[in-house]
């Protein structure tokens, strides 16, 4: 890989995380087991699998606030679907996932033919979203089918005692699929395209109305897979879940060296982004005495050392001889 | 100033009916009680309750109108109730208190205004960090703890009345009355538009751009500490985790349902503030109704989709042809 302005970003976040496992690892020796990486991946895999769809979504320009309440929905729904009406979970995840699918394609038309902002549509589908879960049933459903006892029960056992289960399986193969789709396909090149400028990349012949409802489309999707991860990580469903966590998530992508203003990033950034926030997460954890608002000051700090990093970068990475 | 009543007709129209929907779901709505010197009644409600999202979108109106946002507002309550707390436990008289609260939501303000003037993020991501960062903040000044106080002085900030009106009511209304004041009087309302038109435009005309920026962002955290320093006086505490939560989502609804564009330009306080007030018109409507109040998310959805709908561009054209076919019936 090249470094230049592009790369920096995520150099430069990749050299944070590093640094920030070796601090750790110093101070306690036990953060290099496997067990506690394989906790870090398990407890994080939801917010990976948000991280996955919001690269996409952020590179083509856009944000997406709907996606901690798509989550909350999908976990209500499955939890509705297989212990109220009696279906088979496999066939439930099929149906929230085609059901995210097809409501994230409403909110990229929406986008797309009321030419409104991104910010202010995908908050009308945030409303949408928990309101739809908070009828369904404002208690948290237990679900008790055996099936997740099955699903829980698959893992793989890393060296030293650890195991990766399932659900971290599921967020690195978001990850893999996601950044393949967007790295080495036209349809990743046209999200590019689109974010880096919506009209050149209409003037160039890209059917930006079909990009832009793929983007918002993968987005809910990866959401409706995220309640599946945590409906299978908490086997229970809940309208209020995920609550701010789309903050979360959009955090992780540009601590991972994506531009908020689109066009420039990828997703191997975002899933070191997730990982130094559950890295925070677990110090804080593994140090007792700190508290847990520490974790949102520290995020808040890295948002605006990385922002202002990038800042930076662009400036001195400008074209000499044109004027700002 | 007629032109002003003309963009008010469709949102008055809207209040009109959303009161009206609260007298058929509790008679007796519009009946006024003056007890112990203080106006009751369900709309004095309305306003007192209102008065908050009132603040935030007078503060939030300017901002959307250079082509910002400021998301972290809630964030702001949250301080500044978190700071006025502190400082009558600390043992400071309630004046004391409600200046600090108001100096911490400058200084907040004014972080967001130099992040965006001097450092050039985009004002979603430059706001975004106060807003993650913080809630941390005013957990850390109330120890994670619902921070209570007994001072009387700073509790009756939200239940304190004057002119029969509560003092929240008058708080909103005269920030309204002032922040109106300051952009319709002066060339100011301008130049703010101007920036959110075009900031290159605005800067070769001679508009200060970066001194417009940081005020509307100062001016912001500043409608936002007010609107923190009534939380906490509501209920006689700073919570660090709930205050102001979501409602600077409220606000930006507000501000949109006021007819501004999210792309900047032309804005109205009076606008905002009636949307402020439809908001909490239709939530009290549903919590006195009986129906479950989660369905005050959807109707909020609905009513931002039917906005959008109305102010996007594809539709503005049938809307014109409809108008006009309309008043030509009227003076036919």
């Amino acid at each position: 890989m090249r470094i230049n302005a592009r790369t920096l970003p995520f150099l430069a976040t990749l050299g944070v995380f590093i640094l920030l496992y070796a601090v750790c690892a110093i101070q306690y020796p036990s953060m290099l087991s496997a067990r506690v990486i394989g906790n870090l991946l398990t407890d994080n895999a939801f917010l990976g699998v948000l991280a996955v769809g919001m690269t996409f979504v952020i590179l083509s320009g856009g944000i997406d606030l709907s996606v901690g309440a798509v989550m909350g929905f999908t976990t209500v729904a499955l939890a509705v679907m297989i212990e109220g009406a009696g279906l088979h979970p496999l066939v439930s995840f099929a149906i929230v996932l085609v059901g995210g699918a097809a409501f994230g394609c409403g909110v990229g038309a929406a986008i797309h033919w009321l030419k409104a902002p991104p910010f202010i549509v995908t908050l009308t589908a945030m409303f949408l979203a928990r309101g739809a879960a908070l009828l369904l049933s404002t208690d948290s459903i237990p679900v008790r089918h055996e099936f997740y006892q099955t699903l829980s029960d698959l893992s793989l056992s890393l060296p030293g005692g650890g195991r990766l289960g399932l659900i971290a399986m599921l967020m690195l193969l978001a990850f893999v699929v996601g950044g393949v789709l967007l790295h080495f396909t036209r349809a990743g090149l046209r999200v590019y395209a689109l974010g880096g400028n919506a009209r050149f990349a209409g003037l160039m012949g890209i059917d930006t109305a079909r990009t832009t409802i793929l983007v918002y489309g993968v987005s809910s999707t990866m959401a409706a897979l995220a309640g599946i991860i945590f409906s299978l990580y908490t086997r229970s469903g809940y309208a209020l879940t995920g609550v701010g966590v789309e903050l979360d998530a959009i955090a992780a992508v540009v601590i991972g060296g994506t531009l908020l203003s689109g066009g420039v990033g990828g997703m191997a950034g975002s899933l070191i982004g997730v990982l130094i926030q559950g890295l925070i997460l677990t110090w804080i954890t593994f140090d007792g005495s700190l508290s847990s608002w520490w974790t949102k000051i520290a995020i808040g700090m890295l948002l605006f050392i990385f922002i202002g990093l990038q800042r930076l970068i662009l400036q001195f990475s400008a074209p000499t001889g044109r004027t700002g | 100033m007629s032109g002003w009543f003309m963009e008010a007709r469709s949102r008055l129209a809207l209040l009109a009916l959303v009161l009206l929907a609260n007298v058929l779901v509790a008679p007796g709505f519009l009946e006024l009680r003056l007890v112990d010197g203080r106006l009751f009644g369900g709309i004095i409600d309305i306003l007192n309750r209102g008065a908050p999202v009132m603040l935030l979108a007078v503060g939030m109106a300017p901002v959307i109108a250079t082509r910002g946002i400021d998301l972290s507002v809630g964030a702001v309550m949250a301080i500044a109730g978190a700071v006025a707390a502190a400082t009558v436990n600390a043992g400071h008289a309630w004046p004391v208190a409600v200046m600090a609260a108001l100096g911490t939501g400058l200084a907040c303000g004014l972080w967001n205004g130099v992040l965006v003037t001097i450092f050039r993020m985009q004002p979603i991501v430059a706001t975004l960090i106060l807003m993650v960062a913080g809630r941390g903040i005013a957990q850390m000044i109330t120890e994670g703890r619902v921070l209570t106080f007994t001072d009387d002085g700073l509790a009756g900030v939200s239940s304190a009345s004057l002119l029969g009106l509560p003092l929240p009511v008058l708080i909103a209304l005269a920030a309204a009355i002032i922040t109106g004041l300051l952009v319709r009087a002066t060339a100011l309302g301008l130049f703010i538009e101007a920036v959110g038109t075009s900031p290159r435009a605005a800067r070769l005309a001679g508009v200060p751009a970066p001194g417009i920026l940081i005020g509307v962002y100062v001016w912001s955290g500043l409608m936002a500490a007010l609107a923190g320093l009534i939380a906490a006086a509501d209920i006689r505490g700073a919570d660090a985790n709930n205050a102001g939560l979501w409602l600077e989502l409220d606000a930006i609804l507000a501000v949109v349902i006021g007819g501004t564009s999210l792309y900047g330009g032309r804005f109205s306080i009076g606008l905002s503030v009636l949307g402020a007030l439809i908001l909490q018109g239709m939530r009290t409507c549903i919590l006195r109704s009986g129906l479950p109040p989660e369905l005050n998310l959807l109707l909020m959805a609905l009513v931002i989709a039917l906005v959008l709908v109305v102010q996007s561009p594809a539709c503005q054209p049938a809307i014109a042809r409809l108008t006009a076919r309309l008043t030509r019936k009227g003076t036919a």
